[in-house]
This record gives C-alpha cells, structure tokens and sequence, in this order.
C-alpha cells in the first residue's frame, strides 16, 4: 500500500481502512478454515498414530478378543466394547422417555414462570461439570445400588459397576435430549394442536398421534446425539464402572467402556509403544462411532421431516 | 383403560419426569454443598493452602494448587477459544464466505461439538509424545481451549445470526469495509456473544477429560507453563475414592468450590447478558 503517494490525511485514513480490511479478512478466513483443519489434525494424527497396532494385528481380531493385557501383547476391546454397549443402551433405556416426558412436560404443560423456572434449571443441570456427578454417584448411588438395588433383584453388587454408571449417565443425558426436544415441540404452529383437539382428541391423543410425530426429526436426531454423548462419556464410567478387563456377566457386575479403558491404561503404559498405539485407536473408534451418530443424526433428519411433514 | 384414563395417566407421568429430574439436579447440588460445606466450612484454609510433601497419602495442606491450576489453564484457554471462536463466527456469517461454505464448515463444527473430550486428550498428549515434550500447564490450555472451541463458536454463532440485518444493512449503506460492519454486528449481538464465552469458561473449568493426561497431575503448586500442574476437576476425580478420610474429604471440599464457581458463572452469564444488551439494538435479549 503507497503511503507515501497520498499526500492528504483522508485518502491516508482510506489506506488504512483498507490495509486493515485486508489483513482482518485474512485472519478470519484463517479463522474459518481452522475447524476444518483442526478436524483434519485430530484425524490424521490419531490414524498415524495407530498404523503400528493395526498392522500387527487385525481389526476384527482385537474386536473379538476379549483378552486385554498389554504386558503380554494381548489386545483385545471385547470387554470394553461390551461394557460401552451395556451402558449406552441401559443409560438410554431409562434417559429417554424421562427425557422426552420431561420436553413434552415444558413444551405443553408447564406455563409461564413454572416453565422458565423448570426450563432454566434444565440449563444448569447440563452445565453441572460430570466429575461433581461421579462424585454424588460415589455418596449416593453406590451404596444405593449395592445395598438396596442389587439385593431387591437378587443380584450382587458391590455398588460400582455398569447399573451405577447407566443410572448416573442417563441423568446427564437428559438436559441435552430435553433442550433439542422442546424446541422442535415449540416450533410446531398451534394450528396442529387446535385442529387435533377440535376434533375432539384429547390433550395427550393430540401429543401422542400429532405432535411427536411431526416433532419426531428433531426428537430422534435429539435422541441420537444422546447416543453419541453416553458413547464418549469418559470421567463417571471411570470413577463408577469398578474397572474390570473381563466381559461382565450380568449388569450390576463390575466393568470397563472404550474410554475407561483409556483412562486407566494411558500414561502408565506409554512406556510399551504398542499400547500406546491400541489405546490410540481407541480414541479413533470413539470418533469415528461419535461421527457416525451425529451423521445419522443428520440424515434421520432430513428423510424424517419429508416423510412426516404435515 | 378409556382414553381420559391414558390422558391422566401421562399427564402424572409427564410432570413426575420433570419432577424427578428437577429432584435430581437439587439432590446433586444439595448433596455437593452439603458434604463438601461440612469440609469447607470448618476448615476454609484448605482452598488457600499448599498440599504437603505427601499429599495424596495423608491430604497434609490443601488444594490451592489444583484452584491456581484451574485458574492457569483455564483463564489463557478462555481467552484463546473466544477470539478464534468469535473470528469463526464471523466468517460463517455470509460476508467473508458463502452459503455453501458456510455449511460444510457448520459440519465440522458440528463433529467437533459432538466430540468426546477424551479424544482431545488422547490427540494433545499424542502430539506432547510427538514433541518430545512433558505433560504441562501449557499442554491443558491448549487442549481445553481446543475443547471450548466449538463450544463458544456456537453459541457465537446463534447470537451473530440473531443480530437483526438492519444493523448491517445500515453499517454497508455509510461505507463501512466488511471488517467495520463485523465489528458492528458483533457488538449488537453482544449478551449472546458473552453468555457464550461465559458458559464455555463454565464448561471448560469443569471438565476432567481433556487435561487428564495433558496437564500433569501434579500435586505440587504450579511452577511455570512447563510444568505439571493440576485441575480441580482432576483432583475431584483422583481423591474422591481415595482410602484416607482426609484426602477423601478435600475432593469434597473441591467439588464444593468447583460448583459455586460453576452455578456462579452461569448466573454471571444470565446477569451479564441482561446488561449488555442495552448494546445490542432495541434492548434485545438473546
């Protein structure tokens, strides 16, 4: 830029704008094109980084293995994938109705404060950090499980493990599913709720048949996020499940997820490359998994909302 | 079961679910404050003390480490997260892009949100092995920052979309440059801007996951940037199951800082938003 051509302060005070301009639009193009990148860095470093342990041993032997003990170069997931499927299916199980009856509660129930009020608290129960609800699930649900849960069905429990976890993560779900439900309740034009209830259904007649239905795109993309959030949920698996490398037998027994497995066994074994490199792919499957949900997610969306239009 | 039953029925069910979950979050709260008040309140000095020699034997002197850690990682990765956030913001506004890349990078976006924050641990100590480098206090900011990220560029997001275009319709009409008109939009959708940085500081001091194995797990006070250092959140979560009473009790006494911190920040974010949206045109709250 020629500053020195413009003799004038207003022509100079231009340039400027417009050296300004240009290198800002540098920036925030940078800036743009950095969650791509960013992306891009995760995945290639953790592929890289695993080639070492996938070329050793097959995928789908270290899958169905369910022998787990780096020492001796046995890598099997079987254990931690069962534990992963356990838990997000039981977490799931009992997280989504909960969740769904509690949007359908805000969304066509409550009214005026009550529904800010319960609406805000939503909020804050999604904000509470998740290592506060181990620790609760150490005072509360542990002892709960363990003596009084456990017995009841005839089970025993010494309080951790996989029901500790469910009962735990699928009241943090909640929050996450009740927040993308309602607000697909709350778009729907309330000519569908005065139609259906002018032709004499009920109020739940209405909600059952008509609105969760034409909300069902986002409600089921809302429930498949969840999916993804139990799915990568590390600290209270961690702090509750009891830490087992065996395939559980029942689900009040002790055991392990995909990213317990991480946490436990990262930065003692660094020293073994090996292990460094399986629990890498580790962390590249629960990517890989996650990104296959919100993906679903998506197309769920889309062909849902054609074929439920109203 | 006639149809008024079924009517009744899941309207007793509807409001017991918000119940129950309104329950829980009390309980949550209720049982953090209480059993780590108890700790707090007859011994407040833990929070400002230095740990012992031997800390996580006996729990001698408190936590203040793992307070300035938070604070020392937590604080820089805001600040990162936000700027680079509130950039990407505004260049998914029409202006710097178009439509059609504003969309594949809303993708990524998306991806990055819904990712697990063990698998910005795994990636930030990948690169610390790669390096050559030892865990440290700059480790967690970076990989909590990287955490907040998509975080705030939503929130970022939302409250720059709701900007009404009046505002930058009128900016271009004076001849503004793009960046001038940027700076125009942000401040008329500051309370959501903030509110975002807001609940992602909230987010960030509060999770576990990410600085596990990238800040250190010290338990001694932080030195410098490359050196080890320690969370709140990882303290909670090594000393919570721990044999001895009185390292046990100082995780409770964490948690019972880490949630007034938290329940204070989100207030700060309601409050705050409120405020600052006499900036924002016709006093609009996000």
């Amino acid at each position: 830029m020629g500053t020195t051509e413009t003799p004038s302060e207003g022509a100079n005070r231009l340039d400027r704008r417009l050296l300004l301009e240009r290198l800002s639009s540098y920036w925030l193009v940078g800036a743009g094109l950095f969650a791509v990148a960013l992306f891009g860095l995760i995945v290639l470093t953790l592929v890289q980084q695993s080639i070492p342990i996938v070329s050793e041993y097959s995928l789908f032997q270290m899958m169905t293995s369910s022998n787990w003990d780096p020492a001796a170069d046995e890598f099997g997931f079987l254990p931690a994938i069962v534990g992963t499927i356990y838990v997000t299916v039981l977490s799931m199980a009992m997280g989504t109705p909960l969740a769904i009856l509690a949007a359908i509660y805000i969304a066509e129930y409550a009214e005026g404060r009550t529904k800010m009020l319960v609406s805000s608290f939503i909020d804050v129960l999604a904000a509470i950090p998740s290592v506060i609800f181990g620790l609760v699930g150490l005072i509360v649900v542990v002892p709960f499980v363990g003596d009084y849960l456990a017995p009841a069905v005839g089970a025993h429990s010494i309080g951790l493990g996989i029901v500790t976890v469910s009962l735990v993560m699928a009241i943090i779900v909640t929050p996450f599913m009740i927040s993308l439900s309602v607000e697909s309740l709350e778009a729907l034009p309330d000519e569908l709720r005065e139609s259906s209830l002018g032709v004499g259904a009920t109020k739940w007649e209405t909600i059952r048949t008509v609105l969760l239905r034409a909300a069902g795109p986002g409600i089921f993309s809302a429930i498949l996020l969840g999916f993804g959030r139990v799915f990568g949920a590390t600290i209270v698996p961690a702090m509750l499940i009891g830490g087992q490398t065996a395939i559980p037998e029942s689900p009040f027994d002790a055991g392990e997820t995909l990213p317990t497995l991480i946490v436990n066994d990262f930065g003692e074994l660094m020293s073994i490359p090996l292990t460094q490199s399986a629990l890498i792919l580790v962390g590249l499957m629960l990517l890989v998994i996650v990104w296959l949900f919100n993906f679903g997610a998506m197309l769920v969306r889309r062909r849902l909302q054609r074929r439920w239009q109203y | 079961m006639d149809r008024y039953t079924e009517q009744r029925l899941f309207g007793f069910l509807a409001r017991a679910s918000a119940a129950l979950i309104l329950g829980v979050l009390v309980m949550v709260v209720g049982v953090t404050l209480w059993r780590g008040g108890r700790v707090f309140i007859t011994d407040p000095a833990v929070m400002v003390t230095a740990p012992g020699s031997r800390y996580m034997l006996d729990g001698g002197g408190g936590f203040l480490h793992a307070v300035l850690g938070s604070i020392f990682i937590v604080v820089p990765a805001t600040v990162v997260a936000s700027i680079l956030a509130i950039s990407t913001a505004i260049f998914l506004q029409s202006d710097y892009s178009n439509e059609r890349t504003s969309d594949v990078i809303n993708m990524f976006l998306n991806v990055l949100w819904g990712t697990p924050p063990i698998v910005y641990g795994v990636f930030v100590l990948t690169i610390i092995i790669a390096a050559g480098a030892q865990t440290s206090l700059i480790f967690g900011t970076i990989a909590i920052a990287i955490f907040q990220y998509p975080i705030m560029t939503r929130y970022a997001d939302e409250a720059l979309r709701a900007a009404p275009d009046a505002v930058k319709e009128a900016s271009y009409g004076l001849g503004a440059t793009r960046f001038e008109t940027a700076q125009v939009t942000v401040r008329a959708a500051l309370p959501g801007v903030i509110a975002g940085i807001i609940m992602g500081f909230a987010r960030g001091i509060g999770d576990a996951a990410t600085v596990l194995f990238t800040a250190g797990r010290s338990t001694q006070m932080p030195g410098g940037p490359f050196d080890p250092a320690t969370t709140l959140p990882i303290l909670i979560f090594e000393q919570a199951a721990s044999f001895n009473a009185e390292v046990r009790s100082h995780a409770y006494a964490a948690s019972f800082v880490l949630i007034v911190a938290v329940l204070a920040l989100i207030l700060a974010s309601k409050l705050l938003a409120g405020r600052f949206a006499r900036f924002a045109p016709g006093g609009r709250h996000s």
